[in-house]
């Protein structure tokens, strides 16, 4: 929508007045800023919404950990959110060793007693709320036990740790006073009591002066790392009785422990603070008698500046610059000071017993004070380590209660584990025996099964394969059988063949040519019946003419018949009584004369009548018409005399193509039947 | 062939008749020329007896096939 608009505002802009199209789109953006900014303050207020409740529930989650676990048990995620926030939950411990590292410090102190190093204890994961079994509840009991015991442990050991720090750095500040006050002490005598010139003298002095400087910043120091050491020290009594109060038997040693440390850290910081008084007190001692000589020493430098004014402060200083009226004057003044002084002493030690009785009795007054403070804290010190012995005695004693109640429980543990061992071989015993019989009589059972399995499996094996071996007798003789018959078919077929070759070479006639000579056709079904006799003894039965020269076909022998007729017909009268010249001119004359049918049906049975040439020659014509060569061949085999002689060749001919036909038809009927038969099933 | 074997006969014939005419007649003309003083009956003579003996012959050889001859007998 926005591209739209700034596409058309370009375009109207371009169009328009050619403004820039930077301030077109200025305007555009304004107006479509305008347009969107109700819905931008709606997402706006929005996200404002979302992130403040996010935050305020993140920030009381970090102070309750109770809402901490009801919102991560409650919204997926977020215990990674909060996790990440926040840091995980205050339940995983760390694991710390704490090793107070400055033993070589503290040589007089006692043996600090390193607390136990705790496990890494990961918080148990939001279970989910169910009725759990009692060693989970156990467990988990024990598991807060731990937990609890290592988060007293842990501050224990940070209150312990930051006491023993400031305990130290105390102690060093106290050493540190200790020293630097010991120091000032030792070059305040020095630079009262040595004799040295003047310069140095003055170097001395401001090396006290530095001393001084060294040795009240050091104090101090001491001092605040004092407040700061008895702050901890506190602090951790405050934390040690927490945990007592918190009644969990396994810190007992960890508490043990801390306030054996916490003892031993009160009294070296006790000691080293005794000793600081003490090297205070010597200094006071050593700063007052400074103070009283520095005092004296003005005095003296009074009465010596009120005597000679000109003289400078620093006295020892002046060598050569004092006149002998100066030198005398202060010789009088120190002669009269010595008096002053003499009478001082005496004056002194007069009241040097009153003032050693009085200052003995403040001397007592302050020892009885320091004595009574001492054998306070000793008193509190003997306290703290027999109630702490008394503590110990009492958690060796429950420990040493404890691991014999454990040796008795294991010794229980042990017979128990005896008996049910004893208990469970017999019974396993027991169970082998019905097993092993169980086993047996099914073993039993699977072998007689199998065996009648397998003895069936073998009869059915014999069986079928004596089926098989019948069936396959049966077909191998089928296949013989089939094979005998096949040859015979074979045979048959090939009988038929050469039959139907020597049928159709009879066909091969052309007109008024025989056929083809059959001996080769005959050959052949002479060949192929060898063992046929019936078969062979008609092959053999083919006039030998036939053979050689072929035979007439019947079309031939009727057209030759035809022209047979008319000869016959002029030669009737022609026999061998009358056969002269006269004959042949009257039989030629009455073939010229007589007209009969040119055919005739011959009737069933020829009558005396009948044998004339003329009606023979008729019938055998109507004969042969029909396609009747046998009876045409018989009708004229009736012709008697010339007629006779002339178609006697013809006859032959007619009787070599019958016979020749007639052997073939039979071979031929021969060969459809051996072939016939010899196909159908045996 | 046997219906061929007339027709052989009459060619025989008929030649044989008319070689036996011819040389009858010619005889006779010879002879008629000769000896006969020009006569015709020598030449119708001679070609008769010509033509008798043609006949004859002819007629013999037609009946010849019935006859049984010698060498058929002695077969």
């Amino acid at each position: 929508m926005l591209r739209a608009c700034l596409r058309g505002a370009n375009a109207t802009a371009r169009k328009n007045c050619r403004r820039s199209p930077l301030t077109n789109l200025q305007q555009c953006r304004h107006y479509t800023a305008g347009e969107s900014s109700g819905a931008a303050k709606v997402v706006a207020a929005g996200l404002v919404t979302v992130g403040g409740g996010v935050g305020g529930a993140i920030l009381y989650a970090k102070w309750d950990h109770k809402f901490r676990a009801a919102v991560e048990n409650n919204v997926p995620y977020s215990d990674w959110l909060l996790g990440l926030a926040l840091g995980p939950a205050s339940q995983g411990g760390v694991k710390k060793q704490v090793r107070i590292d400055s033993q070589d410090e503290c040589k007089e102190c006692h043996d600090h007693q390193e607390p136990p190093v705790t496990a890494m204890v990961h918080p148990d994961a939001e279970a989910p709320l169910r009725e759990r079994p009692v060693e989970e509840v156990a467990a988990r009991l024990a598991q807060q036990d731990l937990e609890e015991q290592d988060t007293v442990a842990s501050s224990l050991e940070d209150f312990l740790a930051s006491s023993a720090k400031a305990t130290l750095q105390a102690i060093g500040a106290q050493e540190t006073a200790l020293q630097a006050i010991a120091r000032h002490t030792h070059s305040l005598k020095e630079a009262m009591e040595a004799e040295v010139p003047p310069e140095e003298k003055s170097a001395q002095w401001k090396d006290l002066e530095a001393a001084l400087a060294d040795r009240t910043s050091a104090v101090n120091d001491a001092g605040t790392a004092l407040l700061n050491a008895n702050e901890a020290l506190d602090s951790l009594k405050s934390e040690i009785d927490k945990s007592k109060g918190l009644k969990v038997s396994a810190v007992r040693p960890l508490v043990l422990a801390a306030e054996e440390n916490l003892h031993n850290m009160v009294v070296d910081l006790d000691k080293v603070v005794t000793k600081v008084q003490s090297a205070e007190s010597e200094s006071k001692i050593v700063s007052q008698y400074s103070e009283l000589v520095n005092e004296a020493k003005l005095q003296f430098q009074r009465e010596v500046s009120s005597l000679t004014p000109e003289i400078q402060a620093n006295w020892k200083g002046l060598t050569g610059k004092l006149s002998a009226d100066d030198l005398n004057a202060l010789i009088a003044h120190a002669h009269r000071r010595i008096d002053q002084l003499n009478r001082e002493l005496a004056e002194q030690r007069v009241r040097e017993q009153i003032h050693i009785d009085a200052s003995l009795e403040q001397q007592k007054l302050e020892d009885q004070k320091a004595l009574e403070k001492a054998v306070l804290t000793a008193v509190q010190h003997i306290k703290e380590d027999t109630r702490l012995e008394h503590e110990r005695k009492l958690s060796e004693l429950r420990d040493v209660m404890e691991a014999e109640m454990r040796t008795q429980l294991r010794r229980q543990a042990a017979a128990h584990t005896d008996h049910v061992q004893d208990v469970l071989k017999v019974q396993e015993q027991e169970l082998r025996a019905d097993a092993e019989q169980v086993l047996g009589s099914k073993m039993l059972e699977q072998e007689t099964s199998y065996r009648q399995l397998s003895q069936e499996q073998l009869d059915n094996f014999t069986l079928d394969m004596n089926t098989a071996y019948a069936r396959l007798k049966g077909m191998e003789e089928a296949i013989d059988s089939h094979v005998v018959a096949e040859e015979e078919a074979r045979k048959a077929h090939q009988l038929w063949l050469s039959v139907e070759a020597l049928n159709y070479s009879l066909k091969t006639v052309e007109a008024d040519s025989p056929t083809v000579p059959l001996e080769g056709a005959a050959q052949a079904v002479r060949d192929s019946c060898h063992d046929n006799d019936f078969a062979l003894a008609l092959a053999t039965a083919l006039p030998e003419e036939s053979l050689q020269r072929g035979v007439y076909s019947e079309a031939s022998l009727r057209a030759r018949f035809n022209s047979l007729r008319s000869l016959a017909r002029r030669v009737a009268l022609v026999d061998e009584t009358h056969n002269s010249l006269y004959q042949y001119f009257l039989s030629y004359l009455q073939a010229a004369l007589l007209f009969e049918a040119k055919q005739e049906a011959p009737p069933s049975q020829l009558s005396g009548e009948d044998l004339d040439p003329f009606k023979l020659l008729s019938y055998a014509s109507f004969c042969l018409e029909h396609g009747d060569l046998e009876l045409a061949a018989k009708l004229v085999n009736q012709l008697r005399g010339e007629a006779r002689r002339v178609v006697e060749d013809w006859l032959t001919e007619a009787r070599l193509t019958l016979e020749t036909r007639q052997v073939v038809s039979l071979l031929s009927a021969y060969a459809n039947a051996v072939g016939l038969g010899t196909t159908q099933a045996p | 062939m046997s219906e061929k074997e007339l027709g052989k006969k009459w060619d025989r014939c008929l030649a044989d008749g008319a070689i036996k005419v011819g040389t009858g007649l010619g005889l006779g003309i010879v002879l008629s020329v000769l000896f006969f003083k020009r006569h015709t009956w020598p030449i119708s003579f001679c070609s008769a007896a010509g033509l008798g003996m043609a006949y004859g012959n002819c007629q013999s050889d037609l009946r010849s096939s019935y006859l049984l001859h010698r060498n058929e007998k002695e077969q």
